[in-house]
């Protein structure tokens, strides 16, 4: 038996909704990789033009919070699905567990990626604001980490949108005011966490790895 | 035929069955008495805060009015400056901020809502069979963003405005300009989400809510170059938001990602913002085609010629779109192969663009043709398009662009397309749907007479300056040579016909509304779902759900025009 409420009424069954509901995740999701699209190619274009400041600044970063940062959100995506799957059996303590252990450990790797800022402050890596960088080429490596900053600043924006979104839902699911089992409400949380997770895994070599070769 | 078969209870499809919930019954298929949207709910709340398609649909028309006004206030001054040789009206500053002002808010809060937002979101759901957008609230929100955005716009015009054109080039406008440029950037940052919005529910929409029956060659060219913007609108925007954030950020911090002087690169900012305003332009014009293939079958009472080939040249446009943006490019130090590659696809989009001209064209052949206004708009579209089109070609050609680029050329080009003809497409739109929109009907004599005002002010404007720009006057300049003066007097005079063109409609719409005679269902006895549901609309657009079971523009059989002679005699059979 379905939840009266699941049903909007421009819908004509819970299936047309769910359809619509996925569907405008996945363009939603589209136009996201573009928003990251746009700026990659300025990361691609100067890390072409100016390869040695490249590697120079990206030997600066710590890459120990990145590569911790980076388990904490693979996890996470595990936490998410299995939330995703746990509302397809309609098991609500699980969901709401599930739920629960995603958004710590999002919040875990906006604590330990907030402890990382302090620290690029700390060592002058700050473009525009405080930026003293004493290797190869200061101008190009500034370029580095304003991109540095810019991308992890957007993809933070998006982690706290979808820790924010996972924390209503948990709570809606909690008090009963969700039907999570007939909406497409989980599967297209999951998604967009999935997108931040996947963004992630895109940045973390881009501002990492460069240079560590050498 | 009858189209609209009584679906009796939509709901059986759903898997609830829970005929006796308020939420179902609210929709009441059949029992709900026809009270129209406009009735439905009383107040300013009911309005600020509605989700009906309809209802956003009307406050997106009443918001882009006031820009387009303002934006044309802009173009005026722009126009009275022009109108001597020396610069006596206003500062070369001033006028930087003038055509500043006029193009940024032509382009994003009225050329880009323009019919989507206005006459999209009103006709979408009606031509789909469906009772509202899939995401109603989402649309709501798309149109209290782009007043947030529209509130950026108006400080900035306030404070003192913002001169670096509507391009925002770097490095000018990240470090030399005194404008609002952030201010201006951000407004159009946050009028982008506005457009995403819009384009996600109308994607979601076509694909999820069409009518039983309505598979995807049924459905009506409106609605698919509708669609095919929304591809746009969706994967465009967000390279311009980014580009602007970052000019934004580099404005206020002082980082050099597009100055030269601190490291960046200018061209960068050239790409990213043309990979966005090129298919923008697409934006700009795929609706008004679709508004004109609506407008010219009904008043040729013809099926359109080619019903697949306007699709596939619709989305072929969308695609090809984006890989033309290189031609804006051709002078500002692209290397040179990439110039001639850019130049190839410049040439290649025409080709769906000319498909679509002679399709219409060829519609029209042994149609029985109705001189209505909405029709006169329509065929003045499709000359000044074809107009705005050819001369595309001239400024897509590497050497001719060398010659003309930056110059009054490039400017009358770009208005024959986005004026001549997405304006016109939409002012025709606009006569063609008055009635179904308010249930009321307009003045057809007055409107005759604007629609013809329009053609000719408009090509009074603006074909002077081909000439100007091809005896080389260059665009954005409040002085110039006095040989040049005749052509200038000439545009600044059909200006004035033109904005008596725009103003004139505005008088006897707002007539019609307390005046005009009521509307019938279908007073202009076309086909296509809207017409089939009351002059102005219910809440939930229909009384029971429409099941389709003809082809769109089904205004004659099939190869039988109005007037009996065979389109094909060859063809011919005996009618049964």
């Amino acid at each position: 038996m379905s939840d009266p409420q699941a049903l909007a009424e421009q819908f004509d069954d819970l299936g047309q909704q769910r359809h619509a509901a996925e569907l405008g995740m996945w363009i939603f999701l589209a136009t996201e990789a573009l928003f990251f699209g746009g700026l990659l190619l300025g990361y691609a274009v100067y890390r072409h033009l100016y390869p040695e400041a490249w590697f120079a600044a990206a030997r600066e970063t710590e890459i120990l919070i990145g590569t911790a940062n980076t388990a904490i959100l693979l996890t996470s995506s595990l936490t998410m699905w299995l939330a995703v799957r746990a509302g397809e059996e309609g098991r609500r303590d699980a969901v709401t567990l599930a739920l629960g252990l995603t958004a710590t450990l999002g919040a875990f790797f906006l604590g330990l990626k907030a402890y990382e800022y302090y620290l690029d402050w700390d060592n002058s890596l700050v473009p525009g604001l405080r930026f003293a960088f004493e290797k190869a080429d200061p101008e190009h490596a500034e370029i580095f980490y304003y991109l540095y900053f810019f991308l992890t600043g957007v993809h933070a924006v998006h982690l706290t949108v979808a820790i924010t979104a996972v924390l209503v839902v948990l709570f809606l699911v909690r008090t009963g005011r969700l039907a999570y089992q007939q909406s497409a409400t989980l599967t297209v949380l999951g998604l967009y966490w999935h997108l931040v997770d996947v963004v992630w895994i895109f940045l973390y070599p881009l501002i990492y790895l460069p240079g560590r070769s050498q | 035929m009858n189209t609209i078969v009584d679906a009796q209870g939509s709901g059986s499809s759903g898997g609830s069955g829970s005929h006796s919930l308020p939420r179902q019954a609210e929709r009441g298929v059949g029992r709900e008495e026809a009270t129209s949207y406009l009735t439905a709910g009383h107040g300013v709340k009911s309005w600020l805060f509605t989700t009906d398609h309809k209802r956003i649909a009307i406050l997106y028309a009443l918001t882009i009015t006031v820009f387009f006004f303002i934006g044309g206030a802009a173009a005026t001054l722009i126009r009275m400056e022009l109108f001597t040789p020396a610069g006596d009206l206003v500062s070369a500053e001033g006028y930087n901020k003038l055509f500043t002002l006029h193009g940024v808010i032509m382009v994003w809060f009225f050329l880009v809502p323009a019919i989507p937002a206005t006459l999209g979101n009103f006709l979408l759901p009606l031509m789909l069979g469906a009772r509202d957008l899939a995401f109603p609230r989402l649309n709501l929100m798309s149109w209290w963003l782009i007043v947030i955005a529209g509130a950026f716009v108006l400080y900035v015009l306030v404070m003192g405005g913002v001169d670096t054109g509507w391009t925002f080039y770097a490095p000018y406008s990240t470090t030399y300009s005194n404008g609002y440029v952030v201010a201006a950037a951000a407004g159009i940052f946050v009028s982008g989400f506005s457009t995403i919005a819009t384009g996600l529910n109308f994607i979601v929409t076509t694909h999820t809510m069409r009518a039983p029956g309505m598979h995807w060659f049924r459905v009506p060219l409106f609605v698919w170059s509708i669609y095919a913007t929304a591809l746009i609108m969706l994967l465009a925007t967000p390279v311009l938001a980014m580009a602007l954030l970052l000019i934004m950020i580099e404005r206020l911090l002082g980082v050099g990602i597009f100055d030269p002087a601190l490291g960046g690169d200018p061209v960068l900012f050239e790409h990213l913002f043309w990979f966005y305003s090129h298919p923008a332009v697409y934006i700009m014009i795929l609706p008004g085609m679709g508004v004109v293939t609506e407008i010219v079958t009904c008043f040729a009472r013809r099926r359109i010629f080619g019903y697949q080939f306007m699709v596939y040249a619709l989305l072929s446009i969308a695609v090809v779109g984006f890989f033309v943006w290189g031609h804006h490019m051709f002078v500002a130090g692209q290397s040179m192969y990439a110039g001639l590659v850019f130049s190839f696809l410049s040439y290649v989009i025409a080709v769906p663009s000319a498909i679509k001209v002679f399709n219409w064209t060829a519609t029209l052949y042994r149609g029985s043709i109705v001189l209505d206004a909405p029709m006169l708009y329509a065929l003045g579209f499709i000359g000044l398009f074809t107009m705005g089109g050819l001369t595309g070609l001239f400024v897509a050609s590497l050497p001719i662009d060398v010659h003309v680029h930056d110059t009054y050329f490039v400017v009358a080009h770009f208005h024959y397309v986005m004026v001549g003809g997405m304006v016109s497409a939409f002012f025709g739109g606009l006569h063609f749907w008055w009635p179904k929109i308010t249930g009321r009907l307009y003045p057809e004599a007055w409107a005759r007479f604007a629609a013809l005002l329009m053609f000719f002010g408009f090509n009074m404007t603006f074909f002077p300056q081909f000439i100007l720009g091809w005896m080389g006057m260059p665009r954005r300049y409040h002085e110039y040579p006095s040989e040049f003066q005749v052509y200038h007097v000439l545009s600044s005079a059909g200006a004035v016909v033109l904005g008596a063109a725009y103003l004139l409609p505005l008088g006897y719409f707002l007539w019609s509304l307390r005046y005009g005679q009521p509307a019938s269902d279908n007073p202009w006895d076309a086909k296509g779902l809207e017409w089939r549901t009351a002059s102005p609309p219910p809440k939930h657009n229909f009384p029971s759900t429409p099941r389709v079971d003809e082809e769109a523009y089904d205004y004659h059989p099939p190869r039988r025009p109005p007037g009996g002679h065979l389109d094909h005699p060859s063809d011919g059979r005996p009618a049964s």
